[in-house]
């Protein structure tokens, strides 16, 4: 009886009353259409505004946890060294996140809360409601999320929507949660039969969401510890156009610049911390103008070794959550998916 | 987007004053920088503190003195960037920012009660001044001390007056070779590594420790080994560009370690299979 609790339901004919009350209490953001099969997380104010049915968006609702740019901390060089530390902030209810992207959102937690803390990401990450949406069926053929077993939800949302045709089930997973519940008004308490057409959907998912690439998962941390010199990074040596997009648009990676600002007067002024990419030649480079990853082929390694190798060792999960993003970003037709059977056949794995 | 003042954010930097500067030669400066307020910075060898000019921007810099002078600390500086040059102009009185100290310093309470093989190369040397002063405040707890100091000419020979001080110890055996020189150069001529063969050393009880130019440390390596110091005595500090000291911003990242969290002193045993740590 617990777990029903749990549960509620939500009619599609309530969907719009529900987000249109939570855009009230405060923004709200939802994928939207931008044409040609593109999407991306926006604010929404309607349902009408949104689509569920997408692609995983341009870019993750990484963007909301860790913004392009950020102010660090202010400077005013009149004032010798007095600076203040700040950070930039604001409730959001992310609605519609697919489970990959929960999936992201839950290594980025990882890392910012591992000492020393990161107090701006913290700050935001405490603001932020996280409404999540099933995957009934999957996005396109890039998309790897059973493999690293991100198809099914595993907790880092408030409230979870599974379609179950005429209506929703929803799954509520924090205090937050429970509240909208409580505040708006258009739910319906879960039935036995409501569970039972859940457990027959993820039945059918399971027949569904197979491991896309021929190789155990378990075995990937083995398969990279015998891949560091692997030809499959030579291979890519010679493809990779080192844009960075692939990184760009990973729900996991999270590699910054700092720098300063001076505003027009010259005397005051920020510090910022920037997106960037360990695919950008000068990344790596270290005192003396010697850098260890010269070759594009040796920094697309090191990416791959930071989605599955290196993370699994410390956190004990990948950082890829299958999304499908770099793939589908990648102007030199990098696919994952192949990188991945490659490194499998080419180690026997 | 609101904003909010974090005074508990990582990236506030304490205000601290340059008491004395120092050119060392043409292309390095010594600081002696003291934290306001009268407090002490309270570090190892071996570790880093991040240096800030607002506006120039942030780097990490190496401590070159020891925590057994309490009062102040050093940093030795080689201009090459834009926040190095900038720093360069700074004399006494000035004013900058620091945070830290950062990372793993040289594991001093594993050192004591053993010998030490210390090697510099060019700036290295300034990391290692610290672990240097250090043992010699504390001479009494470190078994015999080799210093050996590799640099490009005579010109570049950094901390000379204090190296002619080591060269009056009896408790120091010291030695310093450059890649060139002039012919009035009384001294050695030659790679750092032609020194480690003539050490007369007991390697089960001696700890190298390196500090140089990446491309030093494999050669340096190679002659440890042939001298049989075990892999695990063998301690390297290994520099890279960070920006932010907080295991985050990944520009340190050397295989699955941060250079500013697990480091920047390593075993050669943890990293001596990694490619792209030297």
């Amino acid at each position: 009886m617990q777990e029903l609790l749990q549960y509620h339901v939500l009619k599609k004919e309530n969907l719009d009353g529900l987000v249109t009350r939570l855009a009230k209490l405060q923004p709200l953001a939802a994928p939207v259409a931008k044409g040609d099969g593109n999407f991306a997380f926006a604010s929404v104010h309607e349902a009408g505004e949104m689509t569920l049915d997408y692609v995983p968006t341009i870019l993750p609702p990484k963007k909301y946890f860790l913004p392009p740019r950020e102010t660090l901390l202010h400077f005013d060089v009149r004032r010798g060294m007095h600076v203040e530390t700040v950070g930039d902030n604001q409730p959001l209810t992310l609605f519609g996140v697919h489970t990959c992207d929960i999936a992201g959102i839950q290594c980025l937690n990882m890392v910012f809360s591992e000492r020393p803390r990161d107090y701006n990401y913290l700050l935001r990450k405490r603001l932020i409601t996280v409404i999540g949406l099933e995957c009934n069926g999957y996005c396109d053929a890039n998309a790897s999320c059973a493999l690293v077993g991100a198809s099914l939800p595993n907790g880092g949302y408030d409230l979870f929507l599974t379609d179950l045709g005429d209506r929703f089930l929803v799954h509520v997973n924090t205090q937050a949660g429970d509240d909208i519940v409580d505040t708006i008004k258009v739910f319906a308490p879960a039935a036995a039969g409501d569970l039972e057409a859940l457990a027959a959907l993820r039945e059918r998912k399971r027949g569904t969401f197979r491991n896309e690439v021929a190789l155990d998962p378990r075995k990937l941390p083995e398969l990279f510890s015998r891949s560091l010199e692997s030809p499959v990074w030579h291979d890519l040596d010679g493809r990779c156009l080192a844009c960075g997009n692939c990184t760009l648009v990973c729900p996991t990676c999270y590699c910054f610049d700092v720098r300063d600002e001076f505003r027009i007067d010259l005397a005051t002024g920020r510090r910022i911390r920037a997106w960037e990419s360990c695919q950008s030649e000068p990344f790596a480079l270290v005192a003396g103008g010697e850098n260890f990853r010269k070759t594009r082929g040796s920094r697309q390694r090191h990416r791959y070794f930071r989605k599955f190798a290196y993370p699994f060792g410390k956190y004990h999960r990948f950082f890829c959550t299958g999304c499908g993003r770099c793939t589908r970003a990648c102007m030199a037709g990098i696919k994952l998916k192949e990188t991945l059977t490659a490194l499998a056949w080419g180690q026997g794995g | 987007m609101e904003r909010t003042h974090l005074p508990e954010s990582n990236w506030q930097t304490r205000p601290a004053r340059i008491l004395r500067t120092r050119q060392m030669t043409e292309h390095e400066k010594l600081f002696e920088i003291s934290l306001g307020g009268g407090r002490t910075l309270d570090y190892e060898p071996g570790q880093f503190v991040m240096i800030s000019l607002f506006g120039v921007g942030e780097i990490p810099i190496s401590i070159a003195s020891s925590p057994t002078h309490r009062t102040s600390f050093e940093i030795c500086v080689r201009a090459v960037g834009k926040v190095t040059r900038a720093l360069h102009r700074l004399e006494a009185g000035d004013e900058l920012g620091i945070r830290g100290p950062y990372g793993h310093g040289f594991p001093i309470r594993i050192l004591e009660g053993n010998d030490l093989l210390i090697i510099a190369g060019g700036l290295g040397i300034a990391p290692l001044r610290s672990l240097i002063r250090y043992v010699l405040d504390n001479r009494r707890d470190f078994g015999h001390t080799h210093i050996l100091l590799g640099c490009r000419t005579p010109g570049d020979i950094l901390f000379a007056d204090e190296i002619d001080g080591w060269r009056k110890r009896m408790d120091v055996h010291w030695e310093c070779t450059v890649d060139r020189a002039a012919p009035e150069w009384t001294g050695q001529v030659g790679r750092i590594t032609t020194l480690i063969p003539g050490v007369d050393m007991e390697a089960e009880r001696t700890f190298a420790v390196v500090v140089g130019p990446p491309v030093m440390y494999k050669f340096v390596i190679r002659e440890l080994l042939a001298k049989n110091i075990p892999e695990h005595q063998i301690l390297l500090s290994l520099e890279r560009h960070m920006k932010c000291g907080m295991g985050k911003c990944g520009r340190c990242q050397i295989h699955n370690f941060y250079c500013c969290q697990e480091g920047p002193v390593f075993n050669y045993s943890d990293v001596k299979w990694m490619p792209e740590a030297f």
